[in-house]
């Protein structure tokens, strides 16, 4: 292997690469060449850094140097500047504040990685996840070695269940009970299936693990796989992940080559086989039995459990089914031990978790903190807080199964049951910061809509439940609802959470109880006074013309329905019960004359 | 109603999925990967295609057609020369997606889901992108537009008009 005295690394993470970052790594290799240093310096595209807000972002080692918000500009001074005459090129550091631009912080001084602990990330943004090579050389597949040649698949569950881990998909239910259940279960054939459909609106970790890690989730199914005695795994991944997708292809295909995947894998008597599965598009699929009806072929309806897929699951065959982020930590506690993964966290929620930070917060991106951080400190530590000096007004947590934490709470300690007594849930881990901007009625009905939408019909609570529940959202953001009907919408939440057939129908409720829970008042408004206090529901908007009109009558003609009269030169009027609030007026004037309220 | 597809002229497209049939023969489950492979050969999946997997593979037509309706991936009616896809995930609908996908529609004139006459254009809503830190983000074909503004919407546009 090739020896390189400074190495760049570029983000090939879906955020970075939708900003173009493959361009900028072929700039770096093509001005390399040009200076001749294409032998002293490699250039690597890896999996996702985390800090998406400042992408495309390029790390240089051996320094360590952070590059933000690269341009094909910005590579070129670069390449001349610092890895051919060694000076680093300060201006394009990142930088925590505007006035600290002198300064040169370590990857690991920056506040947003300081409280991190990567343990499911901690190969993402530092290895080619292209090749199985630098996996190697980062310990990969050595738990697979040492489970196959000195452990029996009782020791595996066993030290498993000791560590703690749970499924970092939702639930939160034991991975090594889940094992455990599956293993004395006689069949001629067992499966073990990674559960990659993700589908929680602004959570992204299991897809950067797998466009930055692949084989570690691989490595985790075959001795998953080992433990329970399947010989095949299916990955069901969604199609819209075509990153992922990709990549994991190539992994399977290293790992073939290499004898890591097949058969007689070192050199004992069992085989493993990983396939991958395609999603179409239907959140309820990452509910464990939908999910393997569609893997069967079929429409992804729910079922009911039991019989559990330990005993009958894919094609009615004992199955395992694991999310990626539980998976991902599965080699690292098999070759550290469980007392190594228990010394993260807290003692009823062991290790770590990852969040993806989105929303109205100044570091958008990809945290791995260790379970028991306060959400302040991800928040504002890590998160770097709510930007434009807005003040925060709520944190959406668990996605449209989950619900809302405000201010009160950010001193709460995150884990599985932390989160659940304040009524939101871990969920998969997407955080969305949500400021005084943000409408809290406009954001139940906003997750509802999407659950409406993703009901996959079978049972009548969530078919029919939630879509009443919707009406009555629509009508209360209109200006049109009663107190009668917050009294329904609370009623009828509690019956669908009581007798939905699956996951996604008994937690559809939760973002519209607990935004009721924490801001009745804003409900309040919407039906007493008719007003939407953050001026975000267009029916109850009101368009009005200050006194900065220069009578340019540019917004009368523009009127779709003739609502604005006046006179030319003089201040103009908009008829409140003619206006449709179709926002064309405040668009076309010049003078930033209309304000909407 | 959903147009008609001559078979004739689509003799190769045919061709290429009953090989795709053919060389999964062994695999079990493969209903959804046959859908995939039709919808990336035909663009979408009127019913001749679905009665030609209906045929080739023995599953009821009757099935076929409940998976193909059951998944927003699959799609019965032709699409646009343009795919415009605003992300609607959480991240991007708190950062106003909405009014962006408003802005858009009132632009080309037509309503989410619908393709525009020329067939220059299908709107569509998507699912979270995933690239939450360019939030809002909408994604024209394969190319990402990201910390969108709506008065940017008019020139985008023009540029595929052009």
């Amino acid at each position: 292997m090739a020896i390189y005295r400074s190495h760049v690394l570029v983000c090939g993470g879906t955020g970075c690469t939708s900003s173009k970052s493959v361009l900028i790594k072929e700039r770096f290799e093509e001005k390399i060449k040009e200076i001749n240093l294409d032998k002293e310096i490699q250039v690597v595209l890896t999996g996702c850094f985390g800090l998406c807000e400042q992408g495309p972002i390029v790390i240089v080692y051996p320094e360590g140097t952070f590059y933000s918000k690269m341009s094909l500009d910005r590579v070129d001074e670069i390449v001349s500047e610092h890895l051919n005459k060694g000076r680093i090129v300060k201006k394009y550091v990142y930088h925590e504040t505007d006035e600290d631009t002198e300064k040169v912080k370590a990857l690991a001084d920056i506040d947003f990685y300081k409280k991190q602990k990567r343990v499911a990330l901690r190969n993402c943004g530092v290895i080619n996840p292209e090749n199985i090579n630098e996996y190697i050389a980062r310990d990969g597949y050595l738990a697979l070695g040492k489970v196959l040649t000195e452990m029996t698949p009782e020791e595996v569950i066993k030290l498993v269940k000791d560590s703690g881990l749970k499924g970092r998909g939702g639930a939160g239910f034991s991975t090594g009970m889940k094992w455990s259940f599956a293993a004395p279960n006689k069949a001629d054939q067992k499966y073990v299936i990674c559960n990659a459909d993700e589908g929680d609106p602004g959570a992204f970790m299991d897809r950067s693990v797998l466009e930055g890690d692949p084989h570690a989730v691989l490595e985790a199914m075959a001795i998953s796989g080992y433990a329970i005695g399947a010989t095949k795994g299916f990955i069901y991944v969604r199609a819209e992940y075509p990153i992922a997708v990709h990549r994991l292809e190539i992994a399977i295909e290293q790992a073939k080559d290499l004898g890591l995947l097949g058969k007689n894998l070192f050199g004992s008597d069992f085989d493993f086989d990983v396939e991958i599965r395609l999603g179409a598009g239907a959140f309820v699929c990452g509910e464990e039995t939908a999910l393997m009806q569609s893997i069967e072929g079929y429409r992804g309806m729910s079922r009911n459990k039991p019989p559990f897929p330990a005993v009958k699951g894919l094609w009615g065959k004992p199955t395992i089914i694991n999310n990626v982020e539980t998976l991902a930590n599965v080699p690292q506690i098999i070759i550290n031990g469980p007392e190594w993964f228990k010394s993260f966290g807290t003692e009823k929620s062991p290790g770590t978790k990852v969040f993806a930070l989105g929303g109205k917060i100044n570091n958008t991106g990809l945290v791995e903190v260790p379970m028991g951080t306060t959400l302040r400190e991800v928040i504002y530590d890590i998160g770097g807080g709510c930007p434009n000096g807005r003040a925060f007004k709520a944190v959406q947590t668990g996605g449209p199964s989950g619900g809302c934490l405000v201010k009160d709470h950010l001193d709460t300690e995150i884990d599985y049951d932390n989160l659940t007594a304040l009524g939101s849930m871990m969920g998969s881990g997407g955080m969305i910061v949500m400021d005084e901007d943000n409408c809290m009625v406009d954001i139940a009905r906003f997750f509802l809509d999407f659950t409406v939408d993703e009901s996959c019909g079978k049972c009548t609570p969530c078919r029919e439940g939630t879509k009443r529940m919707l009406e009555i959202l629509d009508k209360i953001s209109e200006g049109k609802g009663t107190m009668e009907d917050l009294d329904r919408l609370e009623n009828l939440a509690q019956t669908i959470k009581d007798t939905a057939l699956c996951g996604l129908g008994q937690t559809a409720p939760n973002p519209v109880l607990s935004t009721i829970r924490y801001f009745k008042d804003e409900y309040l408004a919407h039906i007493v006074d008719k007003t939407c206090p953050a001026g975000v529901c267009k029916k109850l908007l009101k368009y009005n013309i200050t006194a900065d009109c220069k009578g340019c009558t540019k917004c009368a003609r523009i009127c779709p329905v003739g609502a604005i009269t006046g006179k030319v030169k003089e201040l103009h009027v908009i008829d409140q019960n003619k206006c449709i609030k179709c926002g064309a007026c405040m668009d076309a004037c010049s003078f930033h004359a209309i304000i909407r309220k | 109603m959903q147009k008609g597809l001559c078979v004739k002229e689509k003799e190769n497209e045919f061709r290429r999925l009953k090989e795709f049939i053919e060389s999964k023969k062994e695999t079990q489950g493969i209903m959804m990967q046959t859908l995939q492979e039709a919808q990336n050969i035909f663009g979408y999946l009127p019913i001749e295609v679905q009665k030609f997997i209906a045929d080739e593979t023995g599953i009821p037509l009757a099935e076929v057609y409940g998976v193909v309706t059951f998944y927003t991936q699959f799609s019965v009616t032709p699409k646009g020369k343009h795919k415009i896809g605003v992300c609607l995930g959480t991240a991007c609908y708190v950062k106003g997606a909405q009014l962006i996908l408003d802005k858009l529609s009132k632009e080309l004139g037509i309503n989410v889901g619908a393709t525009t006459e020329d067939n220059l254009f299908t709107l569509e809503a998507t699912r979270c992108l995933g690239c939450c830190g360019l939030a809002p983000v909408m994604m024209i074909d394969d190319e990402v537009y990201g910390k969108l503004e709506t008065k940017q919407i008019p020139e985008i546009i023009a540029k595929y008009r052009g």
